[in-house]
């Protein structure tokens, strides 16, 4: 991608290539070095902008009219180059076009409607669990946080069993197309036509349980909220947004309870404190780092000037670890820091609209081991999971000892 | 402040014409960027100004309901307050474009024979259509009209000529106070009132209104002036698992106040959008200023959105 423009006097350049794979593996060194040079940098590689403090992050995200997100979410520009897909009608839009959808699906995801799915979810995490902790070792990626997701999302949207090993490579795909065409999102890509394909038809009427969340999208058509067109496009937006991110925020949360010993005796000593140690896990561990905006009015970042059409990447991960908003220990695992604040989900009109949802699962997994579990560890193989847009890992390997009676 | 429903408009209008009614305020008409039919509203009615994602002012439509093509809004700059009328008036010009959400309608307007319609200062807008249907209808109808000065009374000239002596004009400098007592001090069993204006006349009217029969009067709370009141109130929170009794002052929310406290509770948006930090409430009633419950659920009264929502009662009792 050729540079645009010249840097404007004032903003620091920095030559690193975000994407690269060293960079995506270990992101916290380069977190750190954008947020002291600057609120806002040039990001020469790619000649966008990127801001990585919390303040100019959470700022921009809120500002939905000068930071649009109808030119893409990625890299690419929308206004210039065709999508690999439809856009989505939540992620890809702004208002006034955002606006209904955006009621209809938060109506769907509410955290009181998802107060409904907890009697299903909340027996999958104690069997689960249960069966592991019998197990003694595993590896929390491959044998927890990729099959708990996998299992209870799908049932609650109303997927049928037949195809579901196609969601993670569909949100492999979709994260990894947020970044530039490097060997991540060619990888991503190979067989995407059959991915793409089972995903089209699970987002059509006759492929959802009429009692799941998907059929609810539905229905809402049939009241005329939104169209029938739309319809299926929002039920992928469940399928894209719901399966990977979760399954590697919770991969992410049982790598922090398993690096920080101290942590895990005091979730062990009171389980009614998992959803914080979730929720601080989202924060220091973001599951999406990364989001991109456009600019649509030149626009001025605490001093320096970016002109209108021009592609800002905002850093999430970053934001949630600047020592400006979090303190000195902005790096600590801290189950008892008031995390709220953090942008894991996002902020603003295009905040994760199925945050319950995620914090449901991550409640109910950490709780359940939280009961059973005494002592959690690592015992082998920690290998990351580098993706365009998500951080997490491939494989986590714990030991789990049991509690005593359990 | 009513929850958004489902079925409800949002839209980009255009700001047609722009004239100044009186001392500080703006006579807005709004109508279509492309000349199509506005939604149907009947007096009494307001909409939501989205001035900025965080910065949403109700005003009420003020004009002709049958003019399908426009709306008509007063808006009175109110040099104390945090910003939303100081916006417009500096902002919205003609030509320029603001975001709309609505209409709705809290304060419509109910059959009766005779109608006592009492409006202090900028409250007159929701009045003023409702004169034309009681006109309409051939009721047998009065406005009282106060204000501080004549110049700062929107619409007085307007509505003497059309409605000659059922208007009575009756600025502080010139008359005085309203005389409620003359006005109200005998409940009319054939009458209905309609009020709007500020805090201290509609908390006048309803003391005097108590001796009227059940539903007698009708009061329109102009939702941005109740929201100032309110973020002056001080009240306490009482978290009854945590054995904690705190004071929540009239700069910060209960979420701040409780965290302040070191008790966690997990929120996200912070603006009354998301719903996370819903909370059941125990004991007192929660002034509601999110838009996640629904009118039933607010009538339940046992869980709130503590990022956004005060409090009605000097105590809150929290589950937390």
């Amino acid at each position: 991608m050729p540079t645009r423009t010249e840097p404007i006097a004032g903003v620091p350049v920095i030559d690193d290539d975000p994407f690269s794979l060293a960079i995506l593996s270990e992101p916290y060194d380069f977190h750190a070095r954008m947020r002291e040079v600057g609120p806002v940098v040039r990001l020469e590689r790619y000649g966008v902008w990127g801001m990585a403090r919390h303040e100019q992050v959470v700022a921009a995200l809120a500002d939905w009219e000068t930071f649009c997100s109808a030119a893409g979410v990625g890299l690419s520009d929308f206004r210039r180059e065709k999508p690999w897909r439809p856009p989505s009608l939540l992620l890809e839009a702004d208002p006034p076009d955002h606006t209904a959808v955006r009621r209809v699906m938060a109506r769907v995801l509410t955290p009181r409607a998802v107060k409904g799915l907890h009697a299903s979810f909340e027996p999958a995490a104690e069997r689960l669990v249960a069966s592991l902790v019998q197990r003694g070792t595993c590896d929390a990626i491959r044998d927890l946080a990729e099959v708990y997701p996998l299992r209870v999302f799908p049932d609650a949207v109303g997927l049928a069993e037949e195809g579901r090993e196609n969601l993670l490579p569909y949100g492999s795909m979709a994260f990894n197309a947020f970044g530039p065409r490097n060997e991540l999102f060619e990888a991503a890509f190979a067989g995407a036509a059959a991915v793409q394909a089972w995903i089209l038809a699970s987002c059509q009427r006759e492929a959802l349980d009429p009692l799941g969340l998907g059929a609810q999208i539905w229905s809402a058509a049939d009241r005329g909220e939104i169209t029938h067109e739309q319809a299926p496009l929002l039920v992928r937006s469940l399928l894209t947004a719901g399966v990977d991110t979760t399954v590697l925020g919770l991969g992410n949360a049982l790598f922090c309870l398993a690096t920080n010993p101290e942590q895990w005796d005091r979730l062990h000593a009171d389980p009614s404190l998992a959803r914080f140690a979730f929720e601080e896990a989202l924060r220091l561990e973001s599951p999406v780092q990364t989001f991109f905006r456009t600019t649509t009015r030149e626009v001025e970042v605490a001093g320096p000037r970016i002109p209108a059409g021009e592609k800002v990447l905002l850093f999430l991960g970053a934001a949630n670890r600047d020592p400006r908003k979090w303190g000195e220990d902005a790096d600590r695992y801290d189950i008892g820091r008031q995390s709220s604040g953090h942008v894991a989900f996002g902020h603003g009109i295009h905040a994760c609209v199925g945050q319950a949802i995620a914090r449901l699962e991550g409640e109910l997994v950490l709780g359940a081991l939280a009961r059973r579990v005494s002592r959690i560890e690592l015992c082998g193989d920690l290998r990351p999971r580098p993706n365009n847009t998500l951080r997490g890992f491939h494989s986590v390997a714990l030991r789990l000892t049991p509690s005593q009676g359990d | 402040m009513s929850a958004i429903t489902s079925g409800e408009l949002e839209i980009d209008l255009l700001v047609e014409r722009r004239t100044a009614a009186a001392d500080g305020v703006v006579v807005l008409t709004l109508r279509d960027r492309w000349g199509g039919d506005l939604p149907e509203w009947e007096p009494g009615a307001h909409i939501d100004l989205v001035l900025k994602p965080c910065l949403v002012r109700q005003y009420s439509l003020c004009g002709d309901p049958s003019d399908r093509r426009r709306w008509r809004l007063g808006v009175l700059l109110e040099h104390e307050g945090r910003g939303g009328s100081r916006h417009i008036h500096e902002n919205l010009t003609e030509g320029a474009v603001v975001r709309v959400r609505g209409p709705r309608n809290h304060f419509a307007l109910m059959p009766s024979k005779r109608y006592l319609f009492i409006a202090g200062g900028i409250g007159v807008t929701p009045i003023v259509p409702m004169l034309a249907a009681a006109e309409a209808a051939g009721a047998d109808w009065r406005l009282v009209y106060g204000g501080r000065t004549r110049s700062s009374m929107a619409f007085h000239e307007e509505l003497s000529a059309r409605y000659g002596e059922r208007v009575l004009v009756q600025p502080q400098d010139e008359t005085g106070l309203l005389d409620l007592d003359s006005l109200l001090g005998r409940p009319a069993e054939d009458t209905l009132v309609y009020c709007c204006g500020p805090e201290p006349l509609l908390q006048a009217v309803e003391e005097r209104c108590a001796a009227w029969p059940r539903g007698s009067l009708r009061v329109e709370r102009f939702a941005p002036r109740a929201t100032e009141e309110a973020v002056l109130q001080t009240f306490e929170v009482e978290l009854r698992r945590s054995c904690l009794r705190l004071v929540v002052p009239p700069e910060k929310s209960i979420l701040e106040v409780v965290g302040e406290a070191r008790i966690q509770v997990l929120s996200s948006c912070t603006e009354g959008t998301c719903g996370t930090c819903e909370t059941v409430v125990i004991e007192g009633i929660p002034e509601h200023r999110d838009s996640v419950l629904t009118e039933e659920e607010r009538a339940v009264g046992d869980a709130m959105m503590i990022c956004v929502s005060r409090s009605l009662t000097p105590r809150l009792v929290l589950d937390l």
